[in-house]
């Protein structure tokens, strides 16, 4: 790095100046929205692998995995061909890994200032929102693709239900795409990376926890019947659980669809509201 | 397309931070051709002001017009005919000096071969080409600030709103910047601001101080000097700056 600025400080001799000459002032282009989002989905996504933390969040991720799937939850001990052992903790996994990746999506640009630069380039909020969160998830479906030589062990050690196997896979990326819109929408909160993780932990848990008996119980002591029955199925972990026994219900293809739209919309209205302030 | 004679037009524009009166209605009009020196010391509103002109910040009150398109009703519209430098020339630091050229370009709508070619005329415009394959965050002030002047020049825009683009340069950096700028401002509207009064002499052909958010003084680097007391002969537009930002805070007193 010090060769670099050395190198870079000597080049400054060079002029900054070059004619000015060329001046043209045609129409500037009118890129579709589709087109302004894929531009941030690009230059997010690259982001991922311009530093190591591409490497180092697969390599956990995988690894994480498959050590829960044999070591804890006894994948070939039990005896049968399927991967709910693996499927039964990609929640848990998510629930650290999405904040790792959603974190530094905002927080960053606040904290460097390259918001100034991002927001006053012809793009509109939402078009920055989706392609950051896009970007986000793709990143997070290359690493659980890279988790399907599981699934080539179990269809050679035995006769596993491929469609189950599809629909756990199809579950996680939904649930993966459900605490993200959570993270990147806390990481616009911010300008702390850290402080943007801890609080996309936290809010990844109870949005996995309502479904649970221990939030359940604490509810009951107080609430009305419809708050439990509502925190109940605004549970994500009930909707990934729904899907993952290779059911289908719409409702549980519906949770995941609705809670990101809705987290991704109140992400564009937070940065807004920003920008008014 | 007709092009309106003032391509950047604000008028009243007012924000405030809670208490703070950060800019209390200001009104600007820059013609093509005229380079813009806004002036004004640390705190007086200048980057705020620069942030409502190019839709980073909503005033409270106000409109701004880029080319004659409403800031507030096409933001974009409005966006794609200028270029801007923030403050400090901020950049994705991870990517280097082409890739940030090539994001900056696709994000204003070009494509394919176009964004390739746009991105070699910005490099040779401020001659990045030694560092065009460095990682930005590897680069020199210098160079660094150069990355940020490509990317508001990339798309050859009728407006450029540099804000304070010599900051921390050295000498000749400095003169190569202003040479730049006095050769774009030719056919340009260019707001430039700064807090180093030479700089004015050097590239402006029109002048705006502020203090405390209200405007003090808008007139040629001439008129501004015109202003001196006779008899003072050393740093005149240190003078003059000092005597109409000082009067201005004691008449808020």
């Amino acid at each position: 790095m010090s060769k670099a600025r050395d190198r870079s400080s000597k080049q400054d001799g060079a002029p900054a100046v070059a004619s000015a000459a060329q001046n043209n002032f045609g129409p500037p282009p009118t890129p579709s929205a589709f087109a302004r989002t894929m531009s941030v989905f690009r230059r997010e996504f690259a982001a991922y692998f311009a530093t190591p933390v591409a490497a180092v969040f697969i390599v956990m991720f995988v690894a994480i995995a498959a050590l829960l799937s044999f070591q804890m939850a006894g994948l070939y001990t039990r005896g049968q061909a399927d991967l709910r052992s693996f499927f039964q903790w990609q929640p848990w996994l998510g629930m650290f890994f999405m904040p790792a990746l959603g974190m530094r999506l905002w927080s960053d640009e606040r904290r460097s200032g390259s918001i100034e630069l991002l927001m006053t380039l012809p793009l509109t909020t939402r078009d920055m929102v989706l392609g950051k969160f896009l970007a986000a998830w793709a990143f997070a479906c290359v690493a659980l693709l890279l988790t399907t030589p599981l699934w080539i062990t179990i269809a050679w050690l035995g006769e596993p239900d491929h469609g189950v196997i599809l629909a756990g896979y199809i579950a996680s990326a939904m649930l993966f795409a459900t605490l993200l819109s959570v993270s990147v929408c806390l990481s616009a909160c911010t300008r702390n990376s850290v402080v943007a993780f801890v609080l996309s932990v936290a809010a990844c848990f109870l949005l996995l926890l309502t479904g649970f008996s221990i939030v359940q119980d604490f509810f009951a002591q107080w609430s009305p019947k419809w708050v439990i029955e509502s925190l109940a199925s605004m549970s994500a972990m009930t909707h990934f659980n729904g899907l993952t026994r290779g059911v289908f219900d719409a409702r549980d293809v519906l949770y995941p669809i609705s809670v990101v739209f809705a987290l991704l919309w109140v992400n564009v209205l937070l940065l807004d509201w920003r920008g008014s302030k | 397309m007709d092009t309106p004679a003032n391509l950047i037009q604000a008028t009243g524009l007012r924000k405030s931070f809670g208490t703070l009166e950060a800019v209390r209605g200001i009104d600007l009009c820059v013609a093509r051709g005229q380079v813009l020196g806004f002036l004004g010391p640390n705190g007086a509103g200048k980057s705020t002001t620069m942030r409502m002109l190019t839709g980073f910040l909503q005033p409270d009150a106000g409109t701004v017009k880029i080319a004659g398109v409403d800031l507030a009703i096409d933001p974009l519209g409005a966006k794609r005919n200028f270029g801007y430098l923030p403050e400090g020339a901020p950049a994705y630091s991870e990517m280097r000096v082409e890739d940030f050229l090539a994001f900056t370009a696709r994000a204003r709508g070009y494509r394919g071969g176009e964004v390739a070619q746009r991105v070699n005329l910005a490099v040779a415009r401020v001659h990045l080409e030694p560092c065009r394959g460095q990682r930005i965050e590897t680069l020199s002030k210098g160079y660094k600030r150069r990355t940020g002047i490509a990317q508001a020049l990339l798309h050859d825009p009728p407006v450029l709103i540099l804000d304070e683009p010599t900051d921390g340069l050295d000498p000749n950096q400095k003169f190569e910047v202003r040479q730049l700028v006095r050769d774009l401002g030719k056919d340009r509207a260019i707001i430039l601001s700064t807090h180093i009064l030479e700089e004015v002499e050097a590239v402006c052909t029109r002048a705006v101080i502020i203090n405390r958010g209200r405007m003090v003084f808008d007139g040629t680097p001439k008129e501004l000097d015109a202003r001196v007391p006779a008899g003072v002969e050393h740093n005149r537009l240190d003078h003059i700056f000092r005597t109409l930002t000082a009067v201005n805070s004691k008449e808020r007193a």
